[in-house]
């Protein structure tokens, strides 16, 4: 038997959370101020609730992207998606007889959220009935889908005056902003629905072997269809946030690179892209760790053009104490200067953390 | 577990049954080459080539009929002039496609390579000195990423990004602001117009040679059914690229022609004439059996990666010889321009399959597009990218059908 505390070393959320609070602590250490949260006309007001409300999108883009990347494939389009979006709500509003009535932003939301599960379907149609490798069949909406969103907006930024819509992006539940809300009632509701059904076993197993799980009597082609359609719908919600948040939709802007934050925040969480695994939980640390990331370089006096190579820098490190086998060489080295090493210690290279339902044979079995 | 034993794998060299040629219907001579010609069945590396060639010239006779100039020889030489950065990177992410990866840092890399190159210049150094560190730069920084690709197992999407993110992240460290290059040579290179207009003469010299060089070609190949369409196909192309150059005195290109497609030439003798090009081969087919076969697989992996660097770098050579100016927001989603380039093209990208010309091919024509746009002048540039998507999907779903056909 594994002690606890080699368990808790060995588990994929330690990394990220150290880091995390490694980040924290800099942000505080540089600007005490940062982790002040006061109220304020009926409010939270303070640079950890702007971290909460501005991860939003990346969360729920990140959610949608964790179960496609259990199943073994990749979703490169929605940030073209969540542009999409934007542009249709905004037009559909600039458009209507009443531009600022509730209705009408229900509505917009309503158009905007089926275009991008429309979306979705495509790219899922692609996947799972044609069979196209997913990273592929992404890339098509990826490159043509910003065309698509300025097809929409006819190349403008389109702006909408319309209080209802903004509440999305900026507004305040409770002292709590909505957009924040939003994404982690999705996020709880999707957690449940997989972990307390046998729906995720289901989605890793398809991850795993594809063609084994629909032997095996599981409907493969609707599963792989299904979890791309839901991360067109996140990447719509996501979208309309962006979109609410500057009351205008910029065809070009909008969820610009999101795809590769959210992937980032879902390998940064410990799913692995070979697919057959994942981590909710994971995903929900990795996109806190992307979001305060952004936020701590413009906080220590670093200025955010730099962001980028601390992002790199930040990529690479969780990366590479993630390798299997980098694990692998830091265990030896733990091994070596500890006393009575067991005989039998756990295989090198499994990664799957504690609590996960998938046993570690099936997931070491899904990265052949 | 495929166990199953099977035909030979599906390739451009794949032997046609000895008795092709002496079938029965191969009676005279001018028989059997129509017989040729009727039998013939592409290998599944050459439809999609064959396709992209088809819709190349199809796009250039339509731009002919629709708009006044748009074939004339100067415009369809500018394809590659404007276009000289993205056929060097599109040759760099052939290598990494081929063997299943993708590189995902080439568009920044342009970047780093204009300020590398903007910014020594700016210090003093020599020109020939700047293109040393700034090609050293790009190769150095794809060389880390196919090591951390290969040592430490991450994926190429991840790493590759980190590399993107860490190019463009070098690049305002370097500085916020767009630095101007006024060097004297980097100016030469990028606007001395070379005369390569062709005389009559000269130009029937030319398509005699090739004519020659083709017969040979035809001769030296067992079997006439698989070598006499792409001989044909080789034969035209080579005729009408010497018309077009025969039919403006006046027709001039720049070096960073010259250099891309010298890029070009090298690189297909690297992948069909050396031991590294059949391992880049050998890897995109089945990593697993490369190794087993005692192919040098680490070496050849973290190669591409560097080699992708290297053209990354001469891309983002060329494209400060375009742009004459380093800028940290220099080709944004450059990257996606090339990795389409050589969907079009034609390479699996799933790996080991497709070919350099294809890539070629791709790039002319992702820029015939930008030429009907701006010929048009009512179309929205937004079409660009939508036509790009559109036919990306066309091929992706041809390669789709061609692979479930030949395995």
């Amino acid at each position: 038997m594994r002690s606890a505390s080699s368990r808790v070393l060995s588990s994929t959320l330690l990394w990220p959370l150290l880091v995390l609070l490694g980040l924290l602590v800099v942000n505080v250490a540089a600007n005490p101020g940062f982790i002040e949260v006061r109220v304020q006309d009926g409010r939270l007001f303070g640079s950890l609730v702007d971290i909460v409300r501005n991860g939003a999108p990346v969360l729920l883009i990140a959610l949608g992207m964790t179960l496609v990347i259990a199943t073994r494939g990749i979703d490169l389009s929605v940030g073209a998606v969540a542009a999409i979006g934007g542009a249709v709500a905004c037009v559909h509003m600039v458009s209507a007889p009443d531009e600022s009535a509730l209705g009408t932003a229900i509505v917009a939301c309503g158009l905007a959220l089926a275009t991008c599960v429309a979306l979705g379907l495509w790219n899922g149609f692609l996947v799972s009935v044609l069979g196209i490798q997913p990273i592929i069949a992404t890339l098509v909406l990826l490159v043509a889908g910003r065309g698509l969103a300025m097809l929409v907006t006819d190349g403008q930024i389109t702006t909408v005056n319309n209080e209802s819509f903004r509440t999305i992006g900026v507004g305040f539940v409770l002292g709590l902003p909505v957009a924040a809300l939003v994404a982690w009632a999705v996020f709880a509701l999707t957690a449940l629905l997989v972990r307390r059904t046998a729906l995720g076993m289901l989605v890793e197993a398809v991850g795993i072997n594809p063609e084994a799980s629909r032997l095996a009597g599981v409907r493969a082609v609707t599963i792989r269809w299904t979890v791309y359609v839901f991360s067109g719908f996140c990447a719509g919600l996501a979208g309309l946030m962006i979109a609410a948040n500057t009351s205008a939709a910029d065809a070009n802007n909008a969820g610009l690179w999101i795809e590769l934050d959210a992937i980032l925040a879902v390998v940064i969480g410990g799913t692995s892209l070979a697919g057959g695994r994942f981590s909710l939980a994971g995903t929900f640390v990795g996109a806190l760790l992307i979001t305060t990331l952004a936020a701590t370089i413009p906080n220590i006096g670093i200025p955010s053009e730099t962001n980028y190579l601390f992002k790199a820098v930040v990529v690479i490190v969780v990366c590479l104490l993630q390798s299997p086998k980098a694990r692998a060489v830091l265990r030896r080295r733990r091994t070596a200067s500890a006393t009575p090493a067991p005989p039998e210690g756990p295989p090198a290279g499994d990664p799957a953390p504690a609590g996960e339902s998938s046993a570690p044979t099936l997931a070491k079995a899904g990265t052949r | 577990m495929s166990t199953q034993t099977r035909p030979a794998p599906g390739g451009a060299t794949t032997p046609a049954p000895r008795t092709a040629p002496s079938t029965p219907a191969a009676g005279s001579r001018p028989g059997r080459w129509w017989h040729a010609l009727r039998t013939y069945r592409p290998s599944a590396q050459l439809v999609p080539l064959l396709a992209t060639l088809a819709l190349f010239l199809g796009m250039l006779q339509v731009g002919g009929l629709r708009y006044e100039g748009f074939t004339s020889s100067q415009v369809i030489l500018n394809l590659l002039t404007d276009n000289a950065f993205l056929v060097v990177l599109a040759v760099g992410m052939t290598f990494v496609i081929l063997t299943g990866g993708i590189d995902l840092s080439v568009g920044s890399v342009v970047a780093l390579s204009t300020m590398v190159a903007a910014w020594t210049l700016q210090d003093g150094w020599s020109p020939y000195a700047a293109i040393a560190a700034t090609l050293t730069v790009g190769t150095v920084l794809g060389l880390l990423t196919g090591l951390v690709i290969h040592h430490f197992d991450v994926q190429p999407f991840i790493a590759t990004l980190a590399g993107m993110f860490l190019a463009r992240g070098l690049c305002y460290l370097i500085s916020v602001e767009s630095i101007p290059i006024r060097d004297d040579t980097f100016f030469f290179l990028a606007s001395e117009p070379i005369p390569i207009a062709l005389a009559p003469w000269q130009g029937g010299v030319v398509i005699g040679l090739l004519g020659l060089g083709m017969l040979a070609a035809l001769v030296r190949r067992r079997s006439l059914r698989s070598a006499l369409v792409p001989v044909l196909v080789g034969l035209g192309v080579g005729m009408w690229v010497t018309l077009l150059l025969m039919g403006d005195p006046a027709l001039t290109t720049t070096y960073s022609v010259v250099i891309a497609l010298a890029t070009v030439a090298v690189a297909v003798l690297v992948l069909h004439r050396t031991r590294f090009g059949r391992t880049v081969y050998a890897i995109g087919g089945s990593e697993a059996s490369a190794l087993l076969m005692g192919l040098r697989v680490g070496l050849v992996k973290v190669g591409v990666y560097a080699v992708s660097g290297f053209c990354a770098s001469l891309g983002g050579l060329l494209f400060a010889f375009y742009m004459l100016s380093g800028y940290s927001l220099h080709a944004v989603g450059m990257e996606l321009d090339a990795i389409a380039a050589v969907v079009i093209g034609g390479t699996l990208l799933a790996g080991g399959r497709g070919l350099v010309v294809g890539s070629l091919l791709g790039v002319l024509v992702l820029g015939t597009i930008q030429t009907f746009i701006s010929f048009d002048g009512t179309l929205s540039s937004w079409w660009t990218k939508i036509v790009i998507g559109a036919l990306v999907l066309v091929f992706v779903v041809m390669q789709r059908v061609l692979t479930r056909r030949q395995p």
